[in-house]
């Protein structure tokens, strides 16, 4: 009645490098009894894959004591404090995006500043204000400044209101982008859920908007989509919330017919040049110039 | 050991709601080869959305017929209409291991005396009952894809009422599972597998948390082909945690035939 499966040794998605740009982490404020679960459960995962660096965020308290995508001020420290341990814990591993809601405007380019001093590699906007809002023009000069990227939590062409969150689609962070060219503007997710197709038209000629593509989703023919659309400099392997389709997604992609180094550019080389130099210090960033 | 892994929940031919590219029967038999895949059962992906799917099983058993040793077919079956007992026939005598249903887009409740009917007769003939909970994320459907998803409830009452019946449930998250598992009787819950294609793995493992919580032999492989990646599945199996491997999991040509 039953069948054996196979054990694997190797990592599973091969020794060469490998950055995941969309990671994240709980802590203890989350109202979850098992978040050091979750935790080493990625850790667990991604050393069995071989990723080599988790690029993370946590998003405030996670809905426990503010709403995931409207974090409170207070819980943007919170999650923030806690990723930085991370960082600090798994030196070699984790690496933290400093996560900010721009209705508190003040206190969002506050925690970039602070949160950059203490490690922080990049910039986390969530769902808190519309990509285009006026608002989000400080935290992108800040990031232009300071050359980090900012992943930008997304919607797959969004045609309403959802609750929970001011979601903001392609069109909304094509705006950002114009707006702020110096900018790297990681668009998140493309199988997190909506119209990938939607994004991929509306996305092809903005140079600094690259696809992360990461999510639960993995549609046949997503990829060579996103391919086709903005080719492999502009694409980055990440997870999110389902390491399974990061995996294969990878594997997927090998078999697309893509050459040894347009692989290498999505599995790390990619996110190597858009974070600031330093970010890995695995990675020999003589690589990086190949 | 890979000569046993089963492909439950794949499709040839298209989609109505957005391309689908290369659904052919020899595509899917060249991706099951590759991927080290022993054999899948296919259905028919349009006759999902066609009123009467008769030319869609036509169709199918036509299609897979160079490729018989690796791709069994599994046609749809309305019970809700006319001569379904000879499709049924024809399912035999074609070896198809199981039949579809769609009970959310063919409007039924798993009541319905005729859906019951037919789950008993397929178990009955040694076929599984093959129910299919989503074809697409929730979050991307066309605005003319209303039908939603196939509730729980409708599998609990169909398992409680089809007493002979064996039902596979395709494309099913951890939540519904639960909700169908612990809502059936011991003996009851013997008589149904749910596939793997569209439960989560790391870091949130509700995959591993199933098997602690349902058992491995509850659960059985499928990918979605050729809507979703072939991969998933069995990436996810390989980043079970290590007390779970080798996971294993149910043997469907054994359960399907009782």
């Amino acid at each position: 009645m039953l069948v054996e499966w196979p054990a694997a040794e190797a990592p599973l998605a091969s020794t060469e490098p490998l950055i995941d740009v969309h990671a994240h982490f709980l802590h203890a404020g989350c109202g979850r009894s098992d978040w050091s679960d979750v935790n080493r459960a990625r850790l667990r995962a991604g050393e069995r894959m071989g990723i080599t660096c988790h690029v993370a965020s946590i998003l405030g308290s996670w809905g426990h004591g503010s709403p995931v995508y409207f974090p409170s001020p207070r819980d943007v420290e919170a999650g923030n404090d806690a990723m930085l341990d991370l960082q600090r814990t798994y030196e070699r591993q984790v690496r933290g995006y400093a996560v900010v809601n721009p209705n508190f405007a003040k206190h969002a380019l506050g925690e970039i500043e602070r949160r950059v001093a203490a490690g922080a590699v990049g910039i986390k906007l969530l769902a808190s204000r519309r990509a285009d809002d006026p608002l989000l023009d400080d935290i992108a000069r800040a990031a232009a400044e300071r050359q980090l990227p900012v992943l930008h939590h997304a919607w797959q062409h969004r045609t309403r209101y959802w609750p929970q969150q001011d979601a903001s689609d392609a069109t909304d962070i094509v705006r950002l982008a114009e707006r702020h060219p110096r900018v790297r503007i990681i668009l998140a997710h493309i199988g997190g859920g909506g119209d990938y197709q939607h994004t991929f038209h509306t996305v092809r000629d903005q140079a600094n908007v690259y696809l992360d593509i990461s999510g639960s989703g993995t549609d046949r023919g997503m990829l060579d989509a996103a391919l086709e659309a903005v080719g492999p400099k502009r694409l980055l392997w990440g997870c999110d919330v389902t390491m399974e389709t990061g995996l294969a997604k990878l594997r997927a992609l090998t078999v697309m017919g893509m050459t040894p180094d347009e692989m290498s550019d999505i599995r790390w080389r990619n996110a190597a040049r858009i974070f600031p130099d330093g970010t890995f210090p695995g990675i020999e960033q003589a690589k990086v110039s190949q | 050991m890979n000569a046993r892994r089963v492909d439950v929940h794949c499709y040839v031919g298209g989609y109505p709601f957005r391309h689908v590219p290369h659904p052919e029967p020899a595509i899917l038999a060249r991706v099951n080869e590759r991927e080290g895949l022993h054999s899948a059962w296919v259905g028919h992906l349009p006759s999902a959305f066609w009123r009467d799917p008769t030319l869609g099983n036509e169709e199918l058993y036509a299609q897979l017929a160079p490729h018989a040793s690796r791709l069994r077919p599994v046609p749809a079956i309305r019970p809700d209409w006319p001569r379904w007992q000879v499709a049924l026939a024809n399912a035999r005598t074609q070896e198809a291991p199981a039949v579809r249903a769609y009970p959310q887009l063919w409007g039924l409740q798993g009541e319905d005396a005729r859906l019951v009917r037919m789950a008993n007769a397929c178990g009955e003939a040694g076929m599984a009952l093959l129910l299919t909970v989503r074809f697409e994320d929730l979050r991307q459907r066309h605005p003319m894809d209303v039908a939603g998803d196939l509730p729980a409830a409708t599998v609990r009452e169909l398992v409680r009422r089809a007493r002979n019946s064996r039902v596979i449930v395709a494309g099913a998250g951890r939540e519904w599972i639960r909700e169908v598992h612990w809502g059936l009787t011991p003996a009851e819950q013997e008589r149904v597998l749910y596939d793997i294609s569209w439960i989560w793995g790391p870091p949130e493992d509700h995959l591993a948390g199933l098997m602690r919580e349902i058992g491995a032999g509850r659960l059985c492989f499928g990918t979605g082909w050729p809507l979703r990646l072939t991969q998933t599945p069995a990436a996810n199996l390989e980043l079970l945690p290590e007390e779970l491997m080798p996971a294993m999991l149910a043997d469907v040509e054994l359960f399907a035939a009782g």
